[in-house]
């Protein structure tokens, strides 16, 4: 049978405030245990929250960023069960009424097509402790330095129908909260989490099969695989002649394998209602239009104007908009050599294949796009040809000097293409060469085209990778023929 | 000493016909002699409160002094007091040394007044008669077999003992009012969000409020001055300014219209009560005001309405309570659910598990819309009734209660009984109202309390009406014989 | 409404409040007979009456993102039954 998964994201996003979402403690990430831990955070009896601003506000950004409605009210509601890392026993969150509401994100696939991906709501909550398994003489451990750090979570509809298209639209919204800059979007320290849920059905089949929810997948690899190996699992359950069982797992990516949760077994009465000691938000209209006016250029409106004003290709418009920091740097390469495609040809190329190999991120790159434009100038104007500027980047990355032109100086890089100094080295080189002359003159000129690659590699050889390699082809083309 | 008013003391200490360290002194020494009867005070803070008195005597002496510069009171204990026990009345805060100051303990402190210590209470302010606190029931000073009136009992207590001469309580459904009444002192209910609840123990946050408890009217003013005010820290604090509640008290009463809602005169109102009524509205009618019989219809239905929102609150906000970070945790808990229901078992008392039960049940799957959501829309429209009132009548008036104090142990076998006891008072909370307790006299040597309730931010009219009314009675200033 | 023993035995457990066996029927009585009175406002009529959470018809104010506090762990902890290296310490959880 053919099968077809349904996959709805939850993503957590940490915002990337000062403060806590209800009281004034930092939320900075590797402080020593408890440090950051107030009276509020603690629960401690009588204390009370006010909410952050910025929390609202960059939620509110996120909203507008996903084409979503922004209700004029939002209400913050209790939801209430023990644990441990919850200090209250309650945590506070959004449920009836979100602050943001219907929306949707149209993302990229590989394939250069686009996927419209419905987003359900997104709300406001705050985030819980953590707790610590070593050993304290069989003890757990509790560190609420999290607690209260705010969080957005962003629930999709179930508009997802493989692991490759839940990984793109959780990069897509890696992408805008990064673009926001209401998120470090730092999936090694949580700030991006997320939980999925999976079903599969027969393919064609309307009715929703029954769905597993796998917490914690927090790394893009780690959401492909173990929704991967979820939908495998569901199936052969069934094909075994199975049955899912509604429940929550947890994803193990040193076993690969998803496991049932066995804290969450017991059925959970939340109890939501409406917090007390938090009054309604309201929005008024020109508060919105005020942040609609400041949003920056967003991943999709980038994506658009890279194919229809630069004339990228709709995959090299995906990938260089899919960081903030990388299409910032694009555009200004742009704006300096004024060559969109040259731009994108380094950007997605040389550049990118150095930052995978060192393993760092585009603000970390040793080469500014200063130093990338002024390369790719020499490149247009045939100061240097397209082996040599290869040198001078990987010059410029290794910090050999500071500009293009200083290395190619420095180098002697510059491109030949005085033509008399050219024959003077092809005639240097066919003197050298007689038994090649020889052959290449005695071959049918059909198999001549693939003996001159001998000699063009002698002549670029000899003029240390700096000959204009046309001219030397067509002066090269002449001399042989005799 | 003792029996001077809150403006009387200050003139006292200003004139330096005493120091607030005598001050201090004479009350600390009533608390030694006569609490052991009553059972008011959780915590004296004696070593704390005179250090104070002498700050006060400096600051007395250097004339940088507030009106409460030195004047001696007690904090229920249910405000958080940094560095002093703060108990709840509840063995699961027997251990709990607050490590920070509630709003109004902070603005009374910084007005210079002496703290004496903490006032016993209902158990987390659960109940009507201050018989659930883990401390033991206190006892009403015009008759040790009756009950003080909850959850500020020992506050209510305290004042009309003259073991202090102010104390301040908080109310969720009467807590100052009901047992302001019972003990015939003066207690003010302000409107909700006046006064900050930052630092005061949740029970309902929607309703908790917290104000002054006194012997006049008076005095109520002049501390009502000090604790009200925004709080940035309490989202729930209105940003209003508060305005000069002394200068509002000698306002005449002519063409003031007040409501009597036919509702809190009827069969549950003890006959003799409605009489002490009756002649208190006559007092008010020769000051020049009027009055006119409104109707509240859904006045008993504050009663259920009330008994599902304040639980359902309360089961939220104790499930803090949980022996992880502070307070009572069970000895060797065998695991965490063994740790969450041991140390909360033994560390609540039964009306307090009642009520976290009740609300617990209120909120869960299948009974939120029946109970909880029906409740609040009952609150709207008990809420739009007393709207209603007020485009008729500047003011209501009616009983704080239906019958005097009754006998200690008299109603706590049966939970119900003793929730009806505050017909009178939950529609306040419900509606967010200021409300004030003004002794009316005594039925069988138990005081009676008169209840005059205002619009939002009316608290300046109620003080007034309730001054004028003891310019002209004697019952505030009756004091029962204590030996 | 009544409510029996099993029925106070979810709810307690919801609210982690362990009931003696010998307490329960004066709970399941009181209860019970808290849900009757409870149960009055079942005659009111209510439909389309918007629920009140609030006494006041204001709005949530907001507070300026800022760090104000500061380390306090030394202070908070001593209020605590059982603590090591800066963590509380709980029973084990076991996921």
């Amino acid at each position: 049978m053919q099968w077809e998964a349904v996959i709805g994201l939850e993503v957590h996003v940490q915002l990337a405030t000062q403060s806590k979402i209800f009281s004034g403690s930092s939320i900075a990430f590797g402080a020593e245990p408890n440090t950051q831990a107030n009276v509020i955070d603690l629960g401690m009896p009588g204390v009370l929250p006010v909410l952050n601003e910025k929390a609202v506000e960059m939620a509110i950004k996120f909203g507008l960023a996903v084409h979503a409605e922004i209700p004029e009210r939002s209400v913050f509601e209790r939801k209430n069960y023990f644990y441990p890392d919850l200090p209250k026993g309650y945590q506070t969150s959004q449920m009836a009424e979100p602050i943001v509401g219907l929306g949707y994100l149209d993302i990229p696939l590989e394939d250069g097509g686009i996927k419209r991906v419905r987003i359900h709501h997104a709300h406001l909550e705050e985030d819980a402790g953590k707790s610590l398994h070593e050993d304290f003489h069989g003890m757990t451990g509790v560190d609420l330095n999290r607690a209260g750090t705010p969080l957005l979570e962003i629930v999709s509809e179930p508009d997802m129908n493989s692991a490759r298209e839940a990984v793109a639209y959780l990069k897509a919204i890696h992408a805008i909260v990064t673009y926001l800059g209401i998120s470090d979007g730092n999936m090694a320290e949580g700030s991006l989490r997320c939980d999925a849920n999976v079903s599969v059905r027969p393919k064609g089949q309307e009715k929703l099969g029954t769905r597993c929810e796998i917490k914690n997948v927090n790394s893009f690899r780690f959401v492909e695989k173990a929704i991967n190996h979820e939908i495998q699992r569901q199936i052969e359950l069934i094909e075994d002649g199975g049955r899912v069982i509604q429940q929550t797992r947890l994803y193990d990516p040193d076993l690969d394998e998803t496991r049932a949760m066995r804290s969450k077994e017991e059925a959970n009465d939340y109890r939501y209602f409406p917090c007390p000691d938090l009054l309604p938000v309201e929005l008024d209209e020109a508060y919105i239009q005020h942040l609609k006016e400041t949003l920056p250029e967003l991943p999709e409106q980038k994506r658009q104007r890279f194919t229809e004003q630069l004339g990228l290709s709709a995959y090299d418009a995906g990938v260089l908009s899919s960081s903030r920091a990388l299409a910032e740097y694009f555009d200004r390469v742009v704006e300096l050599s004024g060559d969109a495609k040259l731009a994108a040809n380094w950007v997605t190329g040389e550049l990118s294949a150095q930052l995978n190999r060192e393993g760092i991120e585009i603000e970390q790159a040793p080469v500014a796009p200063e130093q990338l434009a002024g390369l790719l100038k020499r490149l247009q104007d045939d100061t240097i040809n397209g082996k040599a500027a290869k040198q001078v980047f990987a010059a410029l990355w290794a910090g050999e000097g500071h500009t293009a032109d200083e290395i190619i100086e420095a180098k002697g890089l510059k491109q030949v293409t005085d033509t008399g100094a050219i024959e003077a080295v092809i005639d240097e080189v066919l003197a050298a060469n007689p038994a090649q002359v020889e052959q290449y003159r005695a071959a049918e000129p059909e198999k001549r085209g693939k003996m001159v690659g001998f000699f063009v590699g002698q002549v670029m050889k000899a003029s240390k990778g700096t000959a204009n390699p046309q001219a030397v082809n067509q002066l090269l083309a002449k001399k042989l023929e005799g | 000493m003792h029996d001077l008013s809150l403006t009387q003391m200050a003139k006292g200490l200003t004139d330096r016909k005493f120091s607030s360290v005598e001050l201090t002194q004479t009350f600390l020494e009533r608390i030694r002699k006569l609490d052991p009867q009553l059972n008011s005070f959780i915590t004296v803070t004696e070593t704390e409160a005179l250090e104070t008195a002498k700050q006060a005597d400096r600051r007395l002496a250097e004339e940088k002094h507030s009106p409460l510069t030195g004047i001696p009171l007690a904090h229920k204990d249910l405000f958080c007091t940094e560095g002093v026990k703060t108990t709840c009345g509840s063995r699961i805060l027997d251990n709990f040394v607050a490590p920070y100051n509630a709003t109004v303990v902070e603005k009374l402190a910084q007005a210079g007044a002496v703290s004496l210590g903490k006032t016993n209470l209902d158990e987390f302010a659960m109940g009507s008669s201050n018989e659930s606190s883990f401390y033991g029931a206190v006892k009403n000073p015009w008759n040790l077999d009756a009950v003080p009136g909850g959850s500020s009992g020992g506050s209510a207590a305290a004042v009309a003992a003259r073991l202090v001469p102010a104390a301040t309580g908080t109310d969720t459904g009467g807590s100052i009012r009901q047992p302001a009444a019972f003990c015939g002192i003066t207690g003010i209910k302000p409107t909700y969000g006046r006064v900050s609840r930052w630092g005061m123990v949740a029970y309902a946050s929607s309703l908790d409020q917290g104000g002054p408890m006194a012997r006049s009217a008076e005095d109520c003013a002049l501390l009502l001055q000090h604790m009200a005010g925004f709080d940035p820290r309490d989202s729930t604090s209105i940003q209003r300014a508060v305005p000069d509640y002394l200068s509002l008290l000698d306002e005449p009463l002519q063409g003031l219209t007040l409501g009597l809602p036919k509702e809190y005169f009827g069969a549950d109102l003890n006959p003799q009560m409605a009489e002490r009524l009756q002649a208190a509205i006559a007092e008010l009618e020769k000051l020049g005001a009027s009055v006119k019989e409104v109707s509240l219809p859904l006045t008993r239905l504050a009663i259920p309405a009330y008994y599902v929102i304040a639980p359902a609150e309360a089961s939220s906000n104790l499930s803090r309570f949980d022996g992880v970070r502070y307070g009572h945790r069970c000895a060797d808990p065998k695991d965490l659910e063994d740790l969450y229901k041991r140390s909360r078992s033994e560390g609540f008392g039964e009306e307090v598990k009642r009520r976290i039960l009740v609300g617990t049940y209120a909120l869960s799957e299948g009974f939120y819309d029946a109970y909880y959501r029906k409740a609040q829309q009952l609150r709207r429209l008990i809420t739009q009734d007393f709207q209603k009132a007020f485009n008729e009548v500047d003011l209501l008036l009616a009983p704080t209660t239906p019958t005097p104090a009754w006998d200690l142990g008299s109603k706590t076998s049966d939970p119900v009984q003793m929730y009806l006891e505050d017909i009178y008072t939950l529609g306040v909370n419900l509606a967010g109202l200021p409300a004030i307790s003004v002794p009316a006299g005594l039925v069988g040597g138990r005081p009676v309390g008169m209840q005059l309730i205002g619009n939002h931010f009316d608290e300046g009219r109620l003080l007034n009406v309730a001054h004028q009314f003891q310019q002209v009675t004697d019952f505030h200033l009756k004091a029962p014989e204590l030996n | 409404m009544t409510i029996n023993a099993e029925d106070l035995h979810k709810v307690a457990h919801l609210a982690r409040l362990s009931i003696e066996p010998e307490a329960t029927e004066r709970y399941t009585q009181a209860l019970s007979s808290i849900l009757s009175l409870v149960d009055e406002m079942q005659a009111v009529p209510t439909d389309g009456v918007q629920p009140m959470a609030h006494p006041m018809d204001a709005t949530q104010r907001l507070r300026i993102d800022e760090v104000t506090e500061t380390n306090q762990r030394e202070t908070l902890q001593r209020l605590a039954p059982a603590t090591e290296k800066g963590l509380y310490l709980v029973p084990r959880v076991v996921e």
